[in-house]
């Protein structure tokens, strides 16, 4: 079968679907590979490099006649009809907002994929091209705002006097919201971060930025990996710890996007009480913008000096790593289309990861899919049973002292028997049962420390120790009577076996245990 | 003036016993525990062969002259040199387990046959307590004896390691101690012109020893293995103690509790780390339940398997990687694979560390063992509590042939036989590969459903094939 790569007809963008290397996979996945002339020339991959990778340069109509068609964007109307019925066309395709792109490509009998619908399971991350679109957009935004910003992101200490570090404040620690925390944490920038849900705290701090905590603002662990919708009065509050952080911040990156709308979540008076100089950057445009001064593709400057960036193209900006990307996520598509890398496709709407990206497929529309729980993100906890604190902590008091008091019995009892038995004793027996004790719980002392990691030649060397029943042995094999000198005999050897073993052995492994140098 | 040279001879001896086995607690001073151990035995011997040729010339009727006890002496020293030194030289460090338990069992046969001497020829005066001494020392190395045959037959894999369980069997085991002990109090009893007739008893005695040995043993499953080869060394040091009280000889009973008490206190520290109860071990039958799998038709759905480049690939744009071994990994010798494909990662910049399970392998320790022999570095080698919170933060574990010690059902599922028991957290990293023969369950007869989780790829084949073909797969920058 034959893939088929466009030129990305969306004005200003720069992107491509297949890059030479991915086109590489794809062949080696049994494909044929047709790109469109032209198609990598804004993220600078020539025609050559294509024809190299052994893909064929053709003109436009014989990559949309293509079995396949792998593209960016959602294409025109008049490319959809350019191609033919029983292909397949794997593109973003924003289902939910699209409806009537969902109806052409059923009517149309085309085997719609939609990148943007993969199902946020551990499995699909491979595919997940918004994870790669949002990574690349957290990233650029710190890019952008970083030029903005009239400092410099890392505080620093010269002759010449000190500056502090910028603070950047992130709203949203989606994927985009993550890699723009490990951007500006990289730059030196002091990075502060808040999200709705509690669980992804964590993250934030591991990526470098400390999280904003307001608890009355947060909602519960979600169970799809989604933010939800918040309430009345948590937006209230929400917004009061808006305010307060992004009056003190250089820099804003707003991240949230709740289903493919922006939230509002920086207002006009917000923006005012904003230092002159500070920069927002609205990752969120693209649906409105969180920012209510936010003009989507542009970047302006607000009467107090700051400036709002509203780019929807930061992707773009970085055609040739978010191309790269882009084009791996749809070799990981064609991977898990193609079970016999024989050139083939199969679609196996039985799989949940397909089934979730399928539109539309012989002539039925599939949106929406049936819904996937998510098996990322942990289940809440199970309600505790609910015990009172205090009866619980009596309750367990009691159990201890019960078994200290029953230990203490055993212990006295043991004790009196151990009396009366050495006091009947002859003794002899008496000063070797002293010997005894003490040598046990010393023996106990010893040990209590050991590192797990030489219980083996410990092992073998308290193995080796108590081949000192050679002793005994060794002493009786004077006798003169036959047999016991015989039993002995045989006694004394295999304890020295013992010993010469099992101290070479465990010298043997010690000397192996090396530190690194 | 000699025997109290000698005297001051064992009390040194016994010292560097003691320091010996708390040198050996930590990594930096294990070498020279091991050197003391030595030394201390060296004076032990030293003394006793002193002692040995001072009696048989102080009491030449009952012993054989100076020079044949001195021959003897050295004839024997030579056999057991012979014999010892190349066997030690020479293990595989993957039969570790298999040497040791051997290694108890001659221990066990030496207690026996000191004890029937001591019986035929008693040392000191020859009363009830020293018949008592006697009975006890050939019981307890009778028992280790075979109880060491058995475990040697079941980890070289010549005897099946399932658990023997015959019917009535803590009752069989209390009727040979309720034997034996009517057998003691008969001797104590017997007259001693019936020499004869007593040593027929004491034989008695060993054979109910022997038979407890291995019916005890028998009855153990293999995964509980590294619990009783430690309770073995624990009893060769209580016979070792008993052998002392028959002949009244110090450092015996010394160094004997010395070993008895160890053995017992690290069988303790193994049986909490499984979860399971000391006493219950000790008493043997343990690993019986592994015959009640829990809900064996449980559909745990489909696993997946991964090929050896995109392993490859996943390790070398891995930040953070885990390697979790256990007896599989022994039983490949994947061990220097392993290190190979270690040392490769982590000079590509690559975070690598092992995390190794308190009951991974046949022997406590036994992966340490086996990866000091590869030679990783043992501060990257982690214990399972050092270890278990970064697999959240880790890319890629590696499980090289252990099953139950990272089977998640141990936390989740109260219902499986190994709920409870502390495991390695491996199912939090990203992506687990599992390097297994076949999906068969580990010893402990329990399906793992790790297997079947999203984040887990099973690379099957045999452990070392795949390692080297990873090491070979990795691209060219990297090695």
């Amino acid at each position: 079968m034959r893939i088929g790569v466009p030129r990305e007809s969306k004005p200003g963008e720069r992107l491509v679907a297949a890059t030479p290397k991915t086109v590489g996979q794809l062949v080696g996945l049994g494909y044929e590979v047709a790109v469109e002339s032209g198609a990598g020339q804004g993220a600078t991959f020539s025609d050559e490099a294509y024809t190299e990778a052994g893909a064929s340069v053709v003109g436009p109509d014989e990559v949309w006649a293509s079995d396949v068609v792998a593209a960016v964007n959602t294409p025109t109307d008049a490319q959809l009809a350019s191609m033919t019925s029983g292909s397949t066309l794997i593109s973003m395709m924003m289902p939910p907002a699209h409806p009537e792109l969902v109806e052409t490509l059923t009517k149309a009998g085309i085997t719609g994929m939609a990148l943007d619908a993969v199902p946020r399971i551990s499995r699909a991350q491979a595919l997940d091209v918004l994870s790669t679109m949002s990574n690349v957009a957290g990233y650029r935004a710190v890019i952008e705002s970083a030029e903005e910003y009239g400092g410099m992101f890392t505080g620093q200490v010269t002759a010449a006097g000190k500056t502090p570090p910028a603070h950047v404040f992130v709203i949203g620690a989606g994927v985009a919201g993550l890699a723009a925390i490990g951007a500006a944490a990289s730059l030196g920038a002091e990075v502060r971060a808040f999200d709705v849900r509690p669980e992804v705290g964590e993250q934030i701090e591991s990526m470098g930025a400390s999280f904003v905590q307001a608890e009355a603002a947060q909602q519960e662990v979600s169970s799809d990996g989604y933010a939800k919708a918040l309430t009345e009065e948590q937006e209230r509050l929400t917004a009061e710890m808006y305010a307060a952080e992004s009056a003190r911040a250089d820099v804003v990156i707003t991240t949230a996007l709740v289903r493919g709308t922006a939230p509002r979540t920086i207002s006009a008076e917000m923006v005012a009480a904003m230092k002159p100089g500070s920069v927002i950057v609205d990752l969120a445009a693209s649906g409105g913008g969180n920012c209510e001064l936010t003009v989507p593709g542009e970047k302006i400057v607000t009467d107090n000096g700051v400036t709002i960036i509203g780019y929807t193209d930061l992707t773009s900006r970085m055609p040739q790593h978010t191309s790269q990307l882009f084009g791996t996520n749809i070799v990981n598509v064609m991977k898990l289309l193609t079970p016999n890398k024989d050139g083939e496709l199969v679609l196996n709407l039985e799989d949940e990861v397909v089934r979730g990206m399928t539109v539309s497929h012989a002539g039925e529309t599939l949106w929406p899919p049936p819904p996937v729980k998510v098996s990322a993100a942990a289940p809440a906890a199970a309600p505790v049973e609910e015990i009172d604190p205090a009866e619980k902590a009596r309750l367990e008091a009691e159990a201890a002292a019960a078994k200290a008091r029953r230990r203490l019995i055993g212990a006295a009892v043991a004790a009196v028997l151990v009396i009366l038995a050495v006091t009947f004793s002859p003794a002899s027996f008496v000063t070797a049962f002293t010997v005894f004790t003490l040598a046990v719980i010393v023996g106990f002392y010893v040990i209590s420390g050991v590192s797990h990691s030489l219980h083996t030649p410990l092992m073998a060397q308290t193995n080796a120790i108590s081949g000192i029943i050679l002793v005994g042995a060794l002493l009786q094999l004077g006798s003169s009577d036959p047999w016991v000198m015989g039993m002995s005999f045989v006694a004394a050897t295999i304890a020295s076996i013992n010993i010469f073993g099992g101290f070479l052995v465990s010298y043997r492994m010690l000397s192996m245990f090396k530190k690194e140098a | 003036m000699l025997l109290q040279f000698i005297q001051g001879l064992y009390i040194v001896a016994g010292v560097l016993f003691i320091l010996s086995l708390a040198g050996l607690s930590k990594q930096t001073t294990a070498r020279t525990g091991n050197i003391a151990g030595m030394v201390g035995m060296v004076l032990a011997l030293g003394a006793t062969i002193t002692h040995s040729l001072y009696l048989s010339a102080e009491d030449p009727e009952n012993r054989q002259s100076v020079v044949v006890t001195l021959l003897l002496i050295v004839v024997v020293l030579a056999i057991g040199a012979a014999i010892g030194t190349p066997i030690a030289r020479k293990v595989e460090m993957t039969q570790m387990p298999e040497l040791i338990a051997a290694f108890h069992s001659f221990v066990g046969m030496a207690a026996v046959l000191v004890g029937f001497n001591s019986y035929i020829a008693p040392e000191g005066q020859a009363g009830a307590v020293h018949i008592v001494e006697v009975a006890l020392g050939v019981l307890i190395g009778a028992y280790t004896f075979t109880g060491s045959v058995v475990a040697y037959l079941k980890l070289s894999a010549k005897m099946k390691s399932a658990p023997l369980v015959l019917p009535g069997r803590n009752m069989l085991n209390l009727g040979g101690f309720a034997a034996f002990v009517a057998l003691m109090i008969w001797l104590i009893a017997l007259p001693h012109d019936q020499i004869g007739f007593g040593v027929a008893l004491v034989a008695v005695m060993a054979v109910i020893g022997f038979l407890l040995g291995w019916h005890m043993v028998a009855a153990i499953g293999g995964g509980d293995m590294p619990v009783v080869v430690s309770m073995l060394n624990s009893y060769s040091g209580w016979a070792a103690a008993a052998a002392g009280f028959m002949l009244g000889n110090s450092l015996l009973i010394i160094t004997g509790s010395l070993v008895g008490s160890s053995g017992a206190i690290l069988s303790y520290i193994m049986c909490r780390a499984m979860n399971r109860s000391f006493i219950s071990v000790i008493l043997g039958g343990f690993g019986a339940e592994g015959g009640t799998v829990a809900s064996g038709d449980h559909d745990y759905g489909e696993h997946r398997e991964v090929d050896v480049d995109t392993a490859a690939d996943l390790l070398v744009n891995a930040k953070s990687v885990i390697i979790t071994p256990g007896y599989g990994m022994a039983v490949a010798k994947a061990q220097y694979p392993v290190a190979e494909l270690t040392s490769k990662l982590r000079a590509h910049g690559v975070q690598v560390r092992f995390g190794v399970h308190p009951v991974a392998g046949r022997l406590p320790g036994h992966m340490n063992v086996l990866l000091a022999e590869a030679k990783v570095p043992y501060d990257i080698v982690l214990e399972m509590d050092e270890i278990n919170d970064d697999f959240d933060e880790t890319d890629v574990v590696l499980v090289i042939g252990a099953n139950d010690t990272v089977n998640p059902a141990a936390m989740e599922d109260p219902t499986s036989p190994i709920a409870g028991m502390p495991v390695l957290e491996v199912w939090k990293a990203k992506q687990v590969i599992v390097f297994k023969r076949s999906m068969a369950t580990g010893y402990a007869g329990v399906q793992n459903p790790l297997f079947f989780r999203e984040n887990t790829a099973m690379l099957f084949g045999d452990a070392k094939t795949q390692v080297e073909a990873i090491n070979a797969a990795l691209p060219v920058g990297v090695s």
